[in-house]
Formats: C-alpha cells, structure tokens, sequence
C-alpha cells in the first residue's frame, strides 16, 4: 500500500485516494474545431509508461483535493508530488 | 500415560501447571509453555500424520517456522481449524489435535498403499493421468483428487471469534528478538526512536535461550531477559510477542499477525482471538535469523528424524528428549552443541561427521567428554517405518560419491544438521534481489529497494560477536538519521565457541543396487527422483520444476527444502546455485486466518449502513427495505399478505388517483456556489444553463467525455450565485468526483464550490393529483397555486416552524412537490405530511411503485443509463444544445453515435397483455432461430402498468425509431421464457406531459 504525500494534508495511506490517471493529459479548450484523431487521442489513448510518470490522485477519503504525483510505475518510488498548477521537476 | 520423555530439571515449562489435553482421542498431559509438539514429544508420540502424496508416516522434524509436517486439526473452544502446526501452538486446556491426510487413522491408513505403488506417482502423475477424458474431469476427477489429497478440514460454521485489526507508525521495526534484534532494538529505542520490536515465538531471545554464550558477562538467555525488561519499560518502544511479521509490502507498509488470545484458557470478552497490525515503518531491520537445512539420505522422512538445532530446542526451552539413543549427523560444528547437550542429560550419543577427522573448540569439547565421533561418515537410511530403528551408515570415499563401508547402528532418533540458510523472505518480498554467497551456500540480501536492512543470520552472519556489533552499530545509525539524536551504546563483550567452516555435502549418495526415497520436500512429498524425472522431462526454469513437482510450495513455502531442490537441480543440469536461480518469495511467511484479515468487518461492520431520518418509522410501518448502495430503502409497505407485485401495484394506484409520498432523502445533493456556477452547470450539463432564473429548477444531463450519459436530475437556483443539484442515489459519489475534477484540473480559473448535502436534507415526494391539497394544508400561509408555483418552480417555506424547501419536480409524471427540511427534522416533517394526507387517502410508497410509475411514464434511470447510452438513444436529444459546448459534445459528433439505424429507447407490450416481461431478455425477430440468434436489442426495465392494467417494459433496440408497430420476441433463456411483445412508444402514460403541469 503505497504512502501518498497529500500536498494539502502529509502523508496518509493509499487507501484514502483514488487514482486519476496520466496527469499530463490536456483537455481541449471549450468552443475549438478538434479533428477526431485529436479528440480521440484526449479521450481514449494513453500511455502506460516504464519508469518515471506523472499522474493524478484524488483525496477522496481527506481533503478532496485533486493533486498531481510523479512516481516510478515500476518501483512505486514516489519522486514529488505537488497541488494542481504547480510544476514537477 | 507419563511424560516418558520429560526432562526434571531443564527447560521454561512451568512444572507446577499441568496441562490435560487429546491427540487423536487419547488424553495426554503436558505442562504450561509447552507447545504442543513439545507435549506430544514429552510423552514419547512422534507419529503425527501421513505424507500428502504416498500417506508415509510422518513426525516431528523442527521445533517452529520450520516444521514442515506436523500439521493438525485443532479443536478449542467450540471451533475447528485445519493445518496448524503444532509445533507453534501452545498448549491449553481442553485442546483436542486430530492427525489429518489419514484414513481410517494414523497408525493404519489405507492410503499409504501409494507408498508401495509409488512407481505409479511419479512427479506430474495428475497432470498426465488427469487429462482426459475431458468430460471426466468435473465430475470424477477432480472430486477425487480433492478428497484424495488436501490437508485439514475448513469448518463450515460461522467463527464466533472477535478478530481486529490496528494500525501503527514507526521509526524501526525490528522483525524476531534473537541477539541481533535485541541489539539493534536496544541501541535504536537508547537513541529515541520509536520502535517495535516484533517476536513470533512467545518467548524472546531466539537462539540465545538455547545457545551456551555469554554476553556482558551474563548467560546469553540472561542478557536477553535483561534487555527485553529495559526495552519494556522504554516509552518509546512496543515489544510483542506472539507476532509474526509475515508480508512486506510497498512504502514500507509491514503487516503482523498477532496470536492475541490463542494460548489463553479463559480470554476475557473482549479480547480478541488474533490482531493483525498494519505498521508503516521509516525503516525495517530484518534480524529473522536462520533456518537450519537437512542433510538428503534414504528415508529420510521416517518419524524420529529432526533438525539437529530443533533437539536442541527441545531440551533447552521444553525440557523434552526427542530420543534416548541420539544420532547427530551433521557437516558442520553446530550439531556438535545438540551432542553435548544430550551428553548433559546423562544419554550418549554417536556423532557422524561428514567432514574430515578435525579438532575445533566444540569437536575437543564432545572428545573431552567421550562422544564418539565417525568422521568422514554419513547416513544412508534411516530404518524403520512409524519410527526410526536404526541407521545404516557407512564411511564415504574420497569424493563423498559413494560409500566405502557399511554398517547398522542402533539409534531411536537422527539429529540432522546440514549447516544453516538466512531466513530471506522479508528481504525477498520487498523487493531485495538476493545474491548467493558460496561461503555459507545460501542467497543472502544485495540491494536494497526499499528501507530495510538484513542484521546478523539473516543475512548471513552466523557468528554472535558480529552479530553484535552489526546491530549495535546499525541501531544506533539508522536511529540517528531518524532522530538526529548521538547516544551511542558501545557493544558488550560476548563469548561463544569458534566453529570451523561446514562441508558442502548435502545429500547421501545411494548404495548400489538400493532405491531408497530421499526426500527433499516432506511436506509436498517431493523426492530427489521426482525432480530428476521432471529434468529429463524438460523441465529447466526453477519455476517450472518447482510447479512441476510442487517442489518448494504449500504452507511451509520451502523452508527447508529450497536450497537442496536448487542444488539437487544445479547438480543434474551441471550449474551453480546461482545460476539456478531461486523462486520467487510470497506473502504470508506463514499461512495465518483468513478471521484475521477480515478483521471486525463481518456481519454489520461489514460496510456502513445509510438510513434516512425517516428510517423508523419506515419499519414501524412494515416496509421492506431493499439496499441501494450502502442504504436502506424501503421498497414496499407490506400490508397483510400482500405480495410484492400487489403492493406495487396499490401503492403506485393510490399515486395516479390520490396522493402518494416517497422518501427521496437518498437522493445526492450537491450544493454549488460561486459567480461562475451558471457557466460551470452549463459546461457540465447537455443543455442551457445560463437563463435559468433564480427561483427554478430544470432537469439536466450531463455526459462523460466520451459521450456516454453520466447522470441526470435536477438543479435549482436558489439564489443569484447558489445552485442545488441533485444526481441519482447511486451516481452520487462520482458525480461529485467529477465536478471537483473539472473544477480543480481543468477549469481551475472558475470561481465555484461544491459540497456534499446529501446527508444534511431530508427529502420526501409528494405526488399524486391531490398532492397540491396537502401542500397547501402543510404551508397555509405559501400560495401554492399552479400560477405561484408552477411546474419546475420553486419555494421555500415553513413547515410549522421548520425551513422547508419546495420543489415542483416530478418523477412520476403526476403534479408533484419535492420537499426538503434540515435532517433532523426529517422524521417530523413525514409525520406532519402523513397526517394531514390523511384526509386526501395518503399512502407511503416504496422504490418498486417509484419504479412502476417512471417506467410507465417513460422516464429513464439506472436501467437505461447503463454507460453505454448517449443522449439519443434514451430520447433526450431534445435536450442537447446545439449551440453551445459542453463535456462530452464532440464525442456525440462520432459516425457510429449518428447512424440511421442507432439504437433507440421504446415501449414494449406482450401481446397477450398478461405475461411480464423479465428485465433483461433479449429481443429477437424469430424466437426459434438456430443460436446464436441475432439479437436485436435488450429489455431494460418492467413494470405493470397500473394505469393500462397490463405489463410493460422499456427496452434500448437497434433502430428503435423504425422498429414502432412491429411484433418482436422477448427471449430471456435464464427464466425460459419468449414472450411476443409489440414495440410501442416508450411514454406510455399522459404523452402530453399535462398532469405534471396541471
């Protein structure tokens, strides 16, 4: 059970957050033309990265917070994890 | 019968407590702190169960962890429980043990004729027997194998055991109180760390309560009872016992099992049976020590055979002899100590020594005090077969392949040492790719990939005063990096005999011309010649032989038998250990309760339950409830026999014809506030939110991005910059998730808020023609006229002194009037309701009358918003705008979503007007066409429509729009019905939509 470092609250464990996938997926601005292989990409393709991924988590069980968190999908090494807006190293 | 075997004077047993306990039906006696394999042994039983595949008898072999076969059918208390070793579990009172894998007994088990036809058992004998015929396997096969194998019996009575669970944060946890868990303990709490320190046995101190050494000039047991006093009056530790350490898992996340009540005769109420610990530490330090391994030779299997340090275990912590006639076979000088202590206790025994003739400290000591010796000698086999007779041994030649003499000498037991393996799991399962150290012929922790470090056996230093300074030395530093305190404790002074380097023979060649079983697995039954045969099979990957012969599996997971598998395989493939390769190592260390890991989650605690302020009176008036989600909804109010489908049917009537009242407090509430909450909703919802003037509601759908509808109700401005929104009872939870999603991450510039309010209103439904009549009676002093407050409108107001606010809203189609109260007024406001309905013929109504009259109405819910319908296909197109953006609308631009023929929602009638349609069936043109039969599309939801008097479903078909008129099939194979059904519009009632305006 991983150890998550809410930005908001310290560390608490795993199972008070939900994941929310690749935190590094921009949604398309509200009103634009998109081509469908550009929506589809934002909707339905994602990576599934060896190694060093930024992704997001909710505290759902705390202070209801969606943050971000840089982690090692192979190790779980958790390198950073920061509030939405700010930037990871 | 007496303690035949019971030494007077040694060992940690409390002598003036006697124990009375049964073992296969016969009543034996033992003493307080006995286990009861020590118990067993006092009294001379060895023979404690049949082998898993050829049903040989076997004994005890080890003294804890390492026991491989004494595994019984305990029963305490009132409960039975399989596969608990008796060398771990202490005796009490009342305890009843029963051998298991034998019939009709142990002493005479028809199985064991597998022994003699065990030609026909070779490894992999159900893999290749088993195979066909296919249709054999359900019905002969398998429930054959399963009686035939398979060790205890699970109880099929509910447990009555209090389990728990807690959770700790530490800086270390020390895993097993052997020398360098103490000092590494001791020196980590002296620095201020908060430590656990975590033993399994119920006495601390591991190897120094059996091993002649001293330590600061006192007895190694003596140290160790001195430091545990100290560790125990220290703040800032927890020292348990009775606890194993059994799983590692990611970010240092360590769970134990703690044996909280088992050894007790009369626990108090409250103290539970077992405690399982989930324990975040900083940092890990693994002292679990070693295992000793045997040494391979011919029936090697036979009761009376042990591991030499287990004999030793048993003199010294229980006062027990396992033999009177000792034989110490050994290639190392740890044995030599197992000699002298049975010398001590006035029995002679006879060492064989695989090693060459030598002189070191404990060698001189056994001279010293006439133990005779064979050096360059080993055991072919053991004799005898419910108990060890004697032995046939034999000089080895030079290049220990063969045997150059041979002779029979008596023993009644065969102490085996075949020098000692680190007991790894923990260092393995966190992730520690282990190395092998040719030095000691064993894996030994590398690299760390988490905060754990290995001290002292476990990592492969068998010496005390290392071990020492390792934990002293490791206490103190990784205590400091967590509490940057500098009290350092020097090392105290130890004393132990110096032992000369182990033999690396492991294994007694054959003598010619005899086939005797060496057994490498005892507990899986696994020989050296099942693993040859799985290598000349092909077998080449560890893994593979390891699945292959079951070699290293079951609850023991190998503790013995790992390292001479590797090795027998590294042999016959002509590799290194190394390059063999080891298994891989699991969770849990030892096999613990499935009680313990459910914990207090059973029964109520298994989940929260939701009740609504309403909820007692609900049940005094007879409803039935049915769960949705973690609430209890009542589903229907029972009155006198009536069935479900009658009470439906009345509560619904009393609906269209008077007035009917619902509690819809489950409902989810989120309250939104901000200045851009109108271009918020009108983002999150299909339709136009901008214009909604304070004072209205209006129903909403919102999509997910790919399209599908999420969720749907209504939201109502209450204020300029207020909204209150309702989702569906299930959706509640991740509507919210989503709405903070888009709040946070992708709109973060948006000035909104959102909160959960489901739990703070309580919510009932009035709906029916007469429902305006009482709402005027509830409110004399509102306008409650359809001009004032029309559909869609609303109002708040007192409710004799109690805030109340109206909603005009309707999901049953009739005029209809949501009201809400704070919820501790809930209870208050449906007594008030339901008295003054009385006069206009009230009725509570239930979720399968709520569902009745949404269905006949056309309404969508859960059955239609099943995450694979978009706006079009449950007919809510209408309320998808076109002109402005939203989540999900590119995605409804898609070819497949805007296909002539899509999938459309409409109303089906059977034919005959009488037979229900199941939920579920499929629709199809020809209901006796060859399967599989195209299928047209599903059945959603059913109802008897109680306004036609007959049944009627909705239902999501392909090209429904085309499809009105026609007749279909309505086939649901599980009920084994094809009923004819015409496809209609799905508004079956009021098309119009009058009544809810009216």
């Amino acid at each position: 059970m991983l150890y998550i470092k809410c930005p908001y609250c310290g560390y608490r464990s795993q199972k008070e957050f939900a994941y929310g996938g690749d935190g590094t997926i921009k949604r398309p601005e509200l009103n634009q033309n998109i081509s469908d292989e550009k929506w589809d990409e934002f909707v339905y393709f994602r990576k599934s990265p060896r190694g060093k991924h930024i992704e997001l988590w909710h505290h759902i069980a705390g202070c209801r917070q969606w943050f971000q968190v840089q982690r090692n999908t192979v190790t779980h090494e958790i390198f950073q994890t920061a509030k939405m807006g700010e930037d990871i190293k | 019968m007496s303690q035949s075997h019971r030494l007077n004077n040694e060992g940690l047993v409390n002598r003036d407590n006697k124990i009375s306990f049964k073992f296969n039906g016969k009543k034996y006696f033992g003493y307080e702190g006995d286990t009861l394999a020590s118990a067993l042994l006092a009294n001379g039983v060895h023979l404690v169960g049949r082998s898993f595949k050829y049903h040989r008898p076997r004994g005890f072999f080890g003294a804890g962890v390492d026991e491989p076969n004494a595994k019984l059918q305990i029963k305490l208390n009132g409960h039975s429980e399989p596969n608990v070793n008796a060398t771990e579990i202490e005796l009490v009172d009342g305890i009843e043990a029963s051998s298991q894998n034998c019939w009709p007994s142990v002493q005479f088990d028809i199985g064991a004729i597998n022994n003699f036809l065990n030609k026909f058992f070779p490894a992999g004998f159900y893999y290749k027997t088993f195979m066909w015929p296919k249709s054999f396997w359900y019905k002969i096969y398998e429930p054959f194998i399963r009686k035939a194998a398979g060790l205890g019996v699970a109880s099929a009575k509910k447990d009555k055991e209090r389990y728990e669970h807690k959770y700790e944060y530490c800086d270390l946890l020390v895993t097993g109180s052997g020398p360098a868990g103490l000092s590494t303990a001791y020196a980590a709490a002296k620095n201020g760390a908060k430590v656990i320190l975590a033993e399994d046995k119920p006495r601390f101190g591991g190897s120094l309560l059996t091993d002649n050494v001293t330590i600061d000039n006192l007895s190694g047991k003596a140290w160790s009872y001195k430091i545990i006093s100290e560790l125990k009056e220290m703040p800032n530790v927890i020292v348990k016992n009775r606890s194993q350490v059994f799983g590692y898992y990611d970010h240092n996340m360590m769970v134990m099992f703690e044996r909280t009540g088992d050894h007790l005769k009369d626990k108090p109420k409250y103290t539970p049976r077992q405690r399982l610990w989930y324990i975040r530490a900083k940092e890990v330090l693994l002292s679990t020590g070693s295992i000793e391994r045997p040494i391979v030779f011919g029936n090697n299997d036979t009761p009376g055979i042990f591991l030499s340090a287990a004999a030793k275990e048993y003199i010294k912590v229980y006062g027990v002899l396992v033999g009177k006639k000792p034989l110490i076979f050994t290639n190392n000088d740890s044995a030599y100590e197992t000699a002298l202590e049975f010398k001590n206790q006035g029995i002679q025994p006879v060492i064989l020594d695989t090693r060459e003739e030598q002189s070191s400290e404990l060698i001189d000591e056994a001279k010293n005090q006439n133990i005779e010796i064979k050096f360059s000698h080993a055991v072919m086999a053991a004799n005898g077969y419910k108990k060890v007779k004697s032995a046939l041994i034999g000089k080895l030649n030079k290049d220990k392949s063969g045997f150059e003499t041979s002779e029979t000498i008596e023993c009644d037991c065969i102490c085996v040492s075949g020098f000692w393996t680190p007991t790894v799991h923990l260092a393995s399962q966190s992730g520690n790719r282990l190395e092998f150290n040719d030095q000691i012929d064993a894996f030994v922790p590398n690299i760390s990939k988490q905060n754990e470090k290995s001290i002292g056996a476990s990592k492969g230093t068998f010496t005390l005063k290392e071990t020492l300074e390792e934990g002293f030395k490791i206490g103190f530093e990784v205590s400091k990096n967590i509490t940057k305190n500098d009290n350092f404790v020097s090392t105290p002074n130890s004393n132990e005999p110096k032992k000369n380097i182990h033999d690396k023979f492991w294994c007694s060649p054959l003598p010619e011309g005899k086939d005797y079983k060496r057994f490498v697995d005892f507990q899986n039954d696994v020989a050296v010649s099942d693993i040859e045969i799985a290598l000349r099979e092909g077998y080449r990957s560890i893994e593979h032989v390891k699945r292959y012969t079951t070699l290293g599996m079951a609850t023991d997971q190998g503790r013995t038998s790992n390292l001479n598998g590797l090795q027998l395989v590294a042999n016959v493939e002509k590799k290194i250990v190394p390059q063999v390769g080891h298994t891989t190592f699991r969770p849990p260390f030892t096999p613990i309760t499935i009680g313990t890991i459910v914990g207090r989650e059973v029964d109520m605690e298994y989940m929260p339950t939701r009740k609504t302020p309403m909820h007692t009176w609900h049940e005094k008036n007879n409803a039935v409830f049915v769960d949705a989600g973690a609430w209890k909804r009542p589903r229907y109010y029972k009155q006198g026999n009536e069935t479900l489908l009658e009470a439906a049917k009345r509560e619904a009537k009393n609906v269209r014809e008077h007035v009917g009242i619902c509690d819809v407090t489950t409902l989810g509430k989120i309250d939104i506030k901000g200045p851009d909450a109108a271009e918020f909703l009108n983002r999150v919802y299909t339709n136009a939110w901008l214009k909604l003037p304070v004072g209205k509601a209006r129903y909403g759908v919102m999509l997910r991005e790919d399209g599908i509808v999420m969720d749907d109700g209504t939201t109502t401005r209450i204020s300029e910059n207020h909204y209150h929104m309702t989702t569906t009872t299930a959706q509640a939870a991740n509507v919210l998730s989503h709405l903070e999603y888009y709040l946070q991450v992708v709109w973060p510039d948006l000035k909104v808020n959102v909160l959960s309010t489901t739990e703070q209103w309580a919510g009932a439904a009035l709906a029916g023609p007469k429902s305006r009549s009482v709402l005027a009676k509830l409110f004399p002093n509102l306008d409650v006229s359809n001009e004032s407050l029309p559909f869609m409108g609303y109002v708040e107001g007192d409710l004799f002194g109690v805030n109340a606010r109206i909603f005009r809203i309707s999901f049953s189609g009739e005029l209809a009037y949501e009201i809400n109260v704070e919820s501790d007024c809930g209870l208050f406001m449906w007594k008030k309701m339901m008295d003054i309905g009385k006069d206009f013929n009230i009725q509570p109504y239930g979720t399968e009358a709520l569902s009745t009259l949404r269905i006949e109405m056309g309404h969508v819910a859960g059955p239609e918003l099943d995450g694979r319908t978009i706006p079009s296909d449950v007919s809510l197109e209408g309320l998808v705008s076109k002109k402005k953006d939203f989540i999900g609308k590119r995605s409804l631009q898609k070819e497949a979503f805007n296909k002539s023929d899509r999938q459309k929602i409409v109303g089906l009638v059977p034919t005959d007007k009488k037979s229900s349609i199941p939920e579920g069936s499929h629709l199809v043109v020809n209901k006796n066409a060859k399967l599989p039969n195209p299928k047209l599309g599903h059945v959603s939801s059913s109802c008897w429509s109680v306004e036609n008097n007959n049944p009627f479903s909705l239902a999501i078909i392909k090209d429904g729009k085309n499809m009105i008129g026609k007749k279909l099939f309505a086939v649901s194979p599980l009920k084994n019905t094809a009923i004819e059904v015409e496809v209609i519009s799905s508004h079956y009632v009021d098309h119009e939509g009058k009544r809810v305006r009216s």
